[in-house]
């Protein structure tokens, strides 16, 4: 008998030993498991799936808003998130004990996904896109959270939420839930293919894209009947393009290409992103593998436009010639270096201004900020030296500003409407983000 | 001796002109063209532009510039023009950009004679050239380099800086807006100059000749009075 025991402890210990030495080889090299199997030796299954977990936490961009900004330690979480209730603060995701999520299981992990209730019962506030995560499938959960756990822990305790009265009540959450979340996992249309399909459940779960182009209301809520029409985002002061109307971001009239380059390099020959969208690409989609970049690129292409009215024709007869002028001046002054007197610019490097949907939506606002504080796309692994458009916000007074948007808006058949120096006053005032 | 260092930094004055702040460049696929998201502020070669509060960035040492990039696309130095700017650039691009600048060597632009009282003045070149052994301040040119050229790697040069620009990043560190890498030397010294002696290194160092020589000079050819993070 006591042989016996000592048999089955000896076991133990070896079997406790292999997997220390295995856990330990995984929080080690987690970057390595992402670069392929380590030397010749094909990936065990734990590194396999704590590479496949790395890879959906980037397209989830978990790090963006689960790292403070300033030289905070990864994953840590206390980035403040502006919302107009108040900010919220980020909490720790490494997997520590006391302060992280050391603590959770993968049953705990897959709940707060899905259903936005946190380990301890508490109802998430909706800033954690779990109206999207919902479509997440329960693998792909349990990917993320052994990646998760593979992470260096690190201690450091959640900040508490600085919302207003009334907002601060987590009560309320319960009827925002009932009018704007419906939980679920991503079902496949039959009626479209796999890579259709792919794109879909990326766009609309680990993406999250509805969180910026489908507008919020006054109760931070999105109404589904809305998806992907574009809206202000709160407190960025960006305006996050419609995705469903070719007269904003919808792609209707890019080519698969064109899609995927803007997406992976955040450049492409249409179009160049910056701000908000600068830094979804720079954490999160430029890692996408070509296949994924493409499925996402067949879905956003084929969402169903919802123009009614027929494109408006340029509003160029509508400016004052005086304006035209000091306007069409400016440009020639300032623009036409890198933009080309026809507005053709030299894309991918210097986007094109003519038929540019960003410059001609009905919002001016990303066009007025552009103007005034330029911009670098980001830096990626396909574009690592991007070109950058310089600020001038000293240069052009909110007049002379106001007649060069007008023009740009307006020229080469572009069919924008005119931008006023009030308008550009109002974002003048704002620091750039 | 005034008047020989007036005649050969005469030599490579240049009169500004808002033109050095249109976006220019002669190939698509160059360093040049990459950068014109600087230019308005920084001049077409890093050499300033009209605003005083924009900094000459051209030949300042490489490691200081791209400490400067790093700290500002990561928000430990904070200006939110530039924090948004770079937000999203990787290090490696972030050094070839500073590599370019501190390469650059456009002319110095003349300052235009602000009206100073000479007390005023002296009280800087005092500070610059000599420092204050009562206070503990040592000399301006014992870190930023005899010509105030700076030092490689990590010291800027001042020369070619305008006051505004200068006395406010000695008030940021005074009130610790401004950092360092640890031991911060600049913070130490910053943190005993009054507001009025801000007032005059700033306005001094803002009058001074061009440097003969515009480049900083090499690391640990004097024996720093403080130790500085950024050097090592």
């Amino acid at each position: 008998m006591k042989n016996r025991l000592a048999i089955v402890l000896g076991f133990l210990v070896l079997l406790i030993a292999a997997a220390i030495g295995f856990y330990l080889q995984a929080v080690h090299h987690p970057l390595a498991a992402s670069k392929g199997p380590r030397g010749a030796e094909a990936p065990d299954a734990t590194t396999s799936l704590i590479a496949k977990g790395e890879y959906l936490a980037r397209i989830g961009d978990c790090v963006a808003c689960h790292t403070e900004p300033s030289g905070g330690k990864v994953f840590a979480g206390g980035r403040a998130m502006a919302t107009p209730f108040g900010p919220l603060y980020t909490p720790n995701i490494t997997p520590d004990d006391e302060t992280g999520i050391g603590a959770w299981s993968s049953d705990d992990f897959y709940r707060m996904m899905h259903t936005g209730i946190s380990r301890d019962g508490t109802l998430l506030y909706p800033a954690m896109p779990f109206a999207s995560y919902t479509k997440v499938t329960r693998g792909d959960s349990d990917a993320i959270y052994a990646y998760l756990m593979s992470v260096n822990p690190v201690r450091q305790k959640n900040r508490p939420h600085e919302l207003r009265f009334p907002y601060n009540q987590r009560e309320l959450l319960v009827g925002w839930r009932t009018l704007y979340f419906s939980e679920g996992e991503f079902k496949a249309d039959p009626a479209r293919n796999e890579q259709w399909n792919r794109g879909a459940y990326l766009v609309q779960g680990l993406g999250h894209c509805s969180m910026c182009h489908t507008a919020v209301n006054r109760l931070g809520g999105s109404s589904e009947s809305k998806a992907f029409e574009g809206g202000m985002i709160p407190n960025q002061n960006w305006y996050a393009p419609s995705l469903t109307s070719n007269r904003e971001a919808g792609l209707g009239n890019w080519s698969i290409k064109e899609i995927k380059d803007l997406l992976q390099a955040g450049v492409s020959d249409r179009g160049t992103v910056y701000g908000p969208m600068a830094e979804v690409v720079y954490h999160s989609l430029q890692y996408m593998t070509d296949a994924d970049a493409e499925a996402m690129a067949v879905y956003l292409k084929d969402l169903p436009k919802r123009d009614t009215e027929p494109p408006p024709t340029s509003q160029a007869r509508l400016v004052q010639p005086a304006v035209m002028e000091l306007g069409r001046k400016t440009y020639d002054k300032q623009c036409v270096m890198c933009h080309g007197a026809e507005g053709k610019g030299s894309p991918p490097g210097f986007p094109p201004l003519a038929g540019n949907q960003s410059i001609t939506m009905a919002s001016p606002v990303n066009a007025i900020r552009m103007v005034l504080n330029g911009g670098y796309p980001p830096g990626t692994y396909r574009n690592p030296r991007p070109h950058g458009m310089p600020p001038f916000n000293h240069i052009l007074n909110d007049e002379e500003a106001a007649a060069v948007l007008t023009y740009i808006r307006v020229a080469w058949n572009n069919a924008g409407t005119p931008v006023s120096p009030a308008q550009v006053n109002e974002l003048r005032k704002l620091l750039p983000e | 001796m005034t008047v020989l260092l007036f005649v050969t930094a005469h030599a490579v004055w240049a009169a500004p002109s808002d033109k050095d702040a249109v976006p220019a460049f002669q190939r698509m696929d160059s360093l040049e063209a990459r950068v014109q998201g600087c230019v308005t502020c920084h001049g077409q070669s890093g050499q300033g532009t009209n605003s005083g509060y924009f900094p000459r960035i051209a030949g300042k040492p490489a490691g200081y510039l791209y400490n400067q990039l790093v700290a500002f696309r990561d928000g430990t130095r904070r200006y939110a023009p530039m924090n948004y700017l770079v937000a999203y650039l990787p290090d490696a691009y972030l050094k070839e950009m500073a590599d370019y600048f501190a390469r650059q060597r456009p002319p110095f632009t003349p300052t235009e004679p602000s009206a100073v009282a000479p007390e005023v003045l002296n009280r800087g070149g005092t500070l610059v050239g000599l420092g204050d052994s009562a206070l503990g301040v040592p000399a301006c040119v014992a870190c930023h380099g005899r010509e105030l050229t700076g030092m490689a790697p990590g010291i800027p040069g001042l020369a070619g800086l305008r006051q505004p620009y200068i006395a406010a990043q000695l008030v940021r560190w005074k009130v610790g807006d401004r950092h360092a890498a640890a031991p911060d030397c600049m913070a130490r010294i910053a943190n005993k100059l009054s507001d009025a002696d801000i007032t005059a290194v700033s306005h001094y160092l803002a009058r001074l000749p061009a440097p003969t020589d515009p480049s900083p000079e090499s690391p640990n050819l004097v024996r720093m009075p403080f130790a500085c993070g950024s050097q090592r």
